[in-house]
Formats: C-alpha cells, structure tokens, sequence
C-alpha cells in the first residue's frame, strides 16, 4: 500500500490547505501525475505523486490544513488488491491497539482521521540511538523499516538499511534533493563573502612538469594536487576558515580535511575528505586523491569520508570557466574554487609574457572571518605557489 | 570453596566479633534462638551475653540503644527480623541515625549496622515478605547494600563496621540456603561499586540481592534464543554507580531492571530514570523492568510466585524488547 504524504514544497512550507482533488477512489494514477492543489502560504501549488497506483481512499477534505507529511491518500501499488490493503491497514491497526495505554497523544491541529496509526502527531517510531546512528551514517529514517518492539527503527535496521543500495534514480533524486537543502540552507543562513585573484603558475608549472618528467604516469602529481597541498598550507594561518560554524559560533577544524568537489557521471556531486591534507606528501595525497575520485565515482565512500571535510576545494578548471563563485557547504565556513589554468598575458618585470594563470576564488562566511583575513589567504596561496619545492613534502 | 550464604555471613560476624572487642549484635531472638535465619547460632555460648544480646520485641527500642552505643564508641551490628519490622524503627534510622553527621556539622557520627532479611518466596505471608529496600535507598546518610553473592556476604560486613556512618545490609531470605563459591575477591568488597557478573552484548539485566539469581538464570535461558544478555550486581543501593550501568547500556543498548519491590516509586524507576537522564541517545528500546505485582505479597505459594519477579518474566521481557517475542499461547 502507498500512503501518500504530504510533500514539502518549498523551504518555508510546513502545513497546506486542500483546494482539490485531482483523483478520487478507483483512479489509476501514473508517476507525475497532479493529484491535489494545495494552497500555501505562498501560493496555490500542483500536488505531483512519484508513483504509479490506484487510489483508495482520499483522507484529507477539502479546505482541511495539516502538517507536511501527513498522509492524504492510500494507493493500491500496482498488482496490490484491496485485500492486501485491508490486511495491511489490520496490521497497523493492530499494532496501534497493542501499544500500552499511553498517555493520549498531545493534541495536534490534525484531524484524528489523518493521524498515521503509527504514533502520534506522524512521529515514526525510531529508537534514540538509532535516530544518531541514522544521522551519522546519512540515512534517511523514512527509507528505513522497522522491525523492533511496535514496529520501531532500530541500530540494526539502520545498518541494513544502510547495507542496502538503492536503485540509481532513488539515488539521484536523493541527491538532487539533498544539494538542494543543503545549498537552499548555505544561501539561507551563511553570509558569503566573495574574494579572487589570479595566481601565474609559471614556476609551479615548471616544477611540476620536471618532477613528473621520467615518471610513469600512475606516479605523477596533477596541478590539482599541488592546489590542495597549497590550500592545505596556508589554511594554517588562517584557521577561521577552516572548520565549522554550529550552535551560533565558530568550532575549528580537527586538522585540514579538504573536501574535494567531485561530480559524479551520473550527476550530481560530492565532496568527500581527504584528511590532513597539510601533513601529507605531494606523493601520497596524489595517491589519496585518485582513490577518492575512483571510489567516489564507483560509490563505495565511508560515511566518516562524507562528514569529515573542514573546507571545500573546487576545481572547475576543466570545465573551461575561469573564476568560481562557490557556495559554502554547511557547516563549514569557506570554499575555495580554481577555474581554468590557461596561459594569458603576464606583466613580468615590465614586459608582457605569456604565462600559465589560474583564478583562485574564496567563498567564505562573514560569521567566522572578515574580507581582510580572506583577502591574506588568497595571498599566502599565491605565495605558496610561487614557491613550489617545499609543497613536495610532508611537513614536520 | 563452596559454602552457604549464611555461613558466608556467619563468619563474617564471628570474624568482626573475635577481632574487635566494640563489635556487639543485638536483636530479637539472636541469642538463645540462634537468630530466626540461624545465622548466630552458638554465638551467645562462644561470645556471651554482654555482646550476643537477645532484645525486647521493640525494633524502635533496640534500634535506638543501637544509635546510642554507636555514638558511645562501640561497633553495634543490630539485627531486624525482616524488612517490614523496620518500619517500627523507621525514625531512629531516619531521623536520627542518618542524620547525626550533617546536623552535627561532622562533630558525630553513628557507626551503626543494620542487617535485614528482605524479600519473598517463603511463604512467610504479606507481613514478612516484602522488599523496602527502596525506602532506604532514598534517605541521604545512609549507605545501603544488598551482598547477592556469598563472596559479598562474608565481605560487606568489614567496611560497613569501618564505615564512620549508618550502613543497612539487606540480606535476600531466599539466598540463605543457596551456595556458592568464596573467592579470595570478598577480601576487596566495597561500599561503592556495582559489578558485571556476566558479560553480553544484546541487553543489561539490572538486579541486585535474590533477583541477581533469577537475572543469570534468565540470561542463561536467552542464551539459548541467541541473546547475549549481561548481568549487573548492583550491589551497593546508596550511593548508586551509575558509571558500571551506563558503560554497560551504552555497550548493549537496552536494558531490564528487575526489582522485587513494586513496580511505583521503585528503585528501578530511580535506575531508569537515571539511564534517561545519562544514555537515551544510546538507547535501541525503551527501558524495561520486571518488578512485583503491586499487591501485599500473597501467601499461598501459586499465587505467591505468581506475584514476583521470575525467570520466565525476565526472559519475556528481553525477547520482547529484541523483538524476539514467542508466539503467545
């Protein structure tokens, strides 16, 4: 059985008022499909369902306003019959009936009629721990099952759920929907400050190309690299740009874990940790890098690689644009972006030559540094790039 | 070496009365009787009757000279029948003996022990049967502990006599019988600490004096179910060691009290209350207990098991909240 919930529809919405339906019992809706106007506090919005099936019961009335997430609708799932329907809605019932006489449920503005028999107000059954355990793993608990007493979500189903991969259109809309809150959230709450300056990279580029020069090509460093071990360095001066910003205030980074922007083939994109990218050799965060993007793209991260970032690095050089204009991802406070390496004109000692130039970008929050600061670190990066030898080594 | 819990706290008493001339017991049929659990039995021919002495049947009158010898210097061990007879000397045990430290300002206190029988299961009726531990283990400047093990039996007694204030042991009527091994470990009995006494990994039994039994019987028997359970001796009800619960839970993310009290106001509400207030986010099920029936105990003997914390409870209640219920009947 489909119980059809009450979609969010915007950032701002957390309760609708029913204008129409679209469907009513007996109806076979298809994916996409419209099956209600909901009126807002926006505007009146077309109602989409992302499922195939045949309606049941329709238990919202018009002009009725209930929270987002509340069900409005059963629908049979194609090849269910109504006695399978019967049976479930039994079952929940059942189980509703066999929980201790607790105390009444607090009283809500919903209708009892629309309350899931699951417990009060639609709040799921979900054990404190695993609840965290949920969080940490960034699973999301409506995928989840559960199979403890009532029906409750427990740490093991949470790890079997986890275990579980999902179907590659699940995932992108997954992810599509979580870039989006957590962008929506970053242009909501983080005040961005935006800094760029051009970096030549002649003497990086050189140095580069003469540390690789009889190297196999497995063993040679990218540009992308020396960027990281660059950024890596000079956040050591400037730690108010890397860490997190939480509870009103400023917490800094364990270490420099540099999130790296990767976009995956079948979109989307994640940044996942590389840590301690400061204390690493040019070597072996080349080493560390290619792995990452390997198994970021075939999927297989550790959850601890997903939360660990203290900053964001972007490289969107490939992508032929010139400067980036990064969004912070929350909680962290500072993203920095390099666009295209190409040569261009360079004034060097009075004369105009032709140099390899990288734009280097800085997004950070004015909650936790000011333009000043920002501005410093830009330099320091130049300085570190004209410089490159010393980024070939793990640091003491 | 294997040997009964009373003789393990027989010769706890006998070893604190040879060693130290201020130690004295006192209560209702402990001398010419032999105490009614036996545990003093030949102490008055051995020790005679100036410190094996034979009391009035008044709890509150016994208790009291027990206070005052205290206060006097001496190391009185007072023992009261069962649990429900302390009521009558509730007053000298709350409102003097537990109180004369912090009034004084630390200028006296009352070196006084208190040994009780507690508990159900003899069919001893509704007036000897019941299990106040709870009330005790409310009262500030009172220690309170109930010895499971018979290593505890022959070891609590020593530091409740050096303890400077009112300690209460609660001695189970069921365990007097039952045997165990002494172990050189009573040697290091403390006021203090809880203990694992069985390790697991699914759920934490909770349990102290006669319930610690039924706890490993019931761990034993979900063993069998695939259910790892752990077993915590409480051991010391005042002061509480929250530390050996939390560690425990946060390891095994449930847990069952099993308390012989009442189910309202008990001790175990106290523990779980505790576990919500230290480790809800470890929590995979809401805490359960397995307590009494909140009626007088009953005699006859159905309706007296019926009435208590059994096995069969205990191990109902860890399979339901693994969500390994079996079927019902």
């Amino acid at each position: 059985m489909i119980e059809f919930k009450l979609p969010s529809l915007g950032a701002e919405m957390d309760e609708g008022t029913l204008v129409e339906w679209k469907i009513k019992p007996g109806d076979t809706v298809h994916k996409g499909d419209v099956v209600a106007v909901v009126d807002t506090s926006k505007s009146a919005i077309d109602v989409e369902i992302w499922q195939d099936g045949m309606v049941l019961e329709l238990l919202l009335e018009l002009h009725q306003t209930v929270p987002v997430g509340t069900v409005i609708a059963r629908l049979l799932e194609p090849g269910e019959t109504p006695e399978h329907a019967d049976a479930e809605k039994r079952r929940i019932a059942e189980a509703a009936a066999a929980k201790p006489p607790a105390a009444p449920a607090p009283s809500a503005p919903t209708p009892t009629k629309v309350v899931p028999a699951t417990g009060s107000e639609g709040r799921r059954r979900v054990s404190p721990a695993a609840r965290v355990h949920a969080q940490t793993l960034g699973i999301d608990l409506a995928r989840v099952t559960g199979t403890g007493p009532q029906g409750a979500v427990t740490i093991e189903d949470v790890e079997r759920a986890a275990a579980q991969k999902p179907s590659a259109d699940d995932r992108a809309l997954a992810m599509r929907t979580a870039i989006g809150a957590a962008m929506a959230r970053s242009k909501r709450e983080i005040p961005h400050y935006y800094l760029a300056t051009d970096i030549p990279l002649e003497r990086a580029t050189r140095w580069l190309a003469k540390r690789n020069q009889g190297r196999a090509v497995t063993e040679r460093a990218l540009m992308a690299a020396v960027f990281l071990k660059s950024v890596a360095l000079a956040l050591r001066k400037f730690p108010e740009l890397n860490g997190y910003y939480r509870d009103g205030g400023f917490v800094a980074g364990s270490g420099t874990h540099l999130g790296v922007a990767i976009s995956l083939r079948q979109g989307g994109l994640i940044a996942p940790a590389i840590r301690d990218v400061g204390s690493l050799s040019l070597d072996e965060l080349m080493k560390r890098l290619t792995d990452l993007v390997a198994r970021a793209r075939a999927l297989t991260l550790k959850s601890s690689e997903m939360t660990d970032a203290t900053i964001t690095v972007t490289n969107l050089g490939d992508q032929g644009v010139e400067v980036v204009h990064g969004v912070i991802y929350p909680p962290q406070v500072a993203l920095v972006g390099f666009g295209k390496m190409s040569v261009r004109p360079w004034v060097r000692d009075g004369n105009v030559m032709a140099e390899p130039v990288v734009t280097a970008s800085l997004s950070a929050d004015h909650r936790a540094s000011d333009g000043h600061r920002g501005a410093l670190f830009l330099n320091e990066l130049n300085r570190l790039l004209q410089e490159p030898e010393p980024l070939d080594e793990a640091p003491k | 070496m294997t040997i009964t819990y009373r003789e393990a706290m027989r010769e706890a008493l006998h070893d604190a009365l040879a060693r130290d001339p201020r130690v004295f017991l006192m209560g209702e049929d402990i001398g010419k009787y032999g105490g009614s659990y036996a545990v003093s039995k030949g102490f008055l021919d051995e020790f005679g009757p100036d410190r094996i002495r034979d009391t009035p049947l008044s709890e509150l009158a016994f208790v009291g000279a027990g206070i005052g010898a205290a206060l006097g210097g001496m190391r009185p061990i007072v023992e009261i029948m069962t649990v429900n007879f302390s009521l009558l000397a509730l007053d000298q045990i709350v409102n003097t003996a537990a109180l004369y430290s912090h009034m004084s300002g630390g200028q006296f206190h009352v070196p006084l022990v208190i040994r009780m029988a507690t508990g159900a299961g003899r069919q001893l009726a509704a007036q000897h049967s019941h299990s106040l531990e709870n009330w005790y283990a409310h009262v500030p400047g009172l220690t309170v502990v109930a010895p499971a093990t018979v290593d505890d039996a022959r070891g609590m007694l020593g530091p409740a006599l050096a303890n400077p204030d009112p300690v209460v042991i609660f001695e189970h009527a069921m365990l007097y019988n039952a045997e165990g091994e002494l172990t050189d470990a009573w040697r290091s009995a403390d006021l203090s600490s809880a203990r694992v006494l069985r390790p697991g990994t699914d759920v934490t039994l909770i349990a102290w004096g006669g319930t610690v039994w039924k706890a490993l019987e019931a761990a034993k028997s979900l063993a069998g179910a695939g259910i790892e359970a752990e077993v915590i001796d409480l051991r010391v009800l005042r002061p509480l060691d929250d530390a050996t619960v939390m560690d425990s839970v946060r390891r095994t993310h449930r847990a069952i009290v099993v308390d012989e009290g009442w189910r309202s106001g008990s001790l175990a509400a106290e523990i779980m209350a505790r576990i919500m207030e230290q480790a809800l986010y470890d929590l995979d099920a809401p805490v359960a207990r397995v307590c009494s029936e909140e009626v007088p105990i009953p005699y006859a003997k159905h309706m007296e098991e019926a009435a208590l914390p059994q096995t069969s409870k205990i191990v109902a209640a860890a399979r339901q909240m693994l969500g390994k219920a079996e079927a019902s009947a």
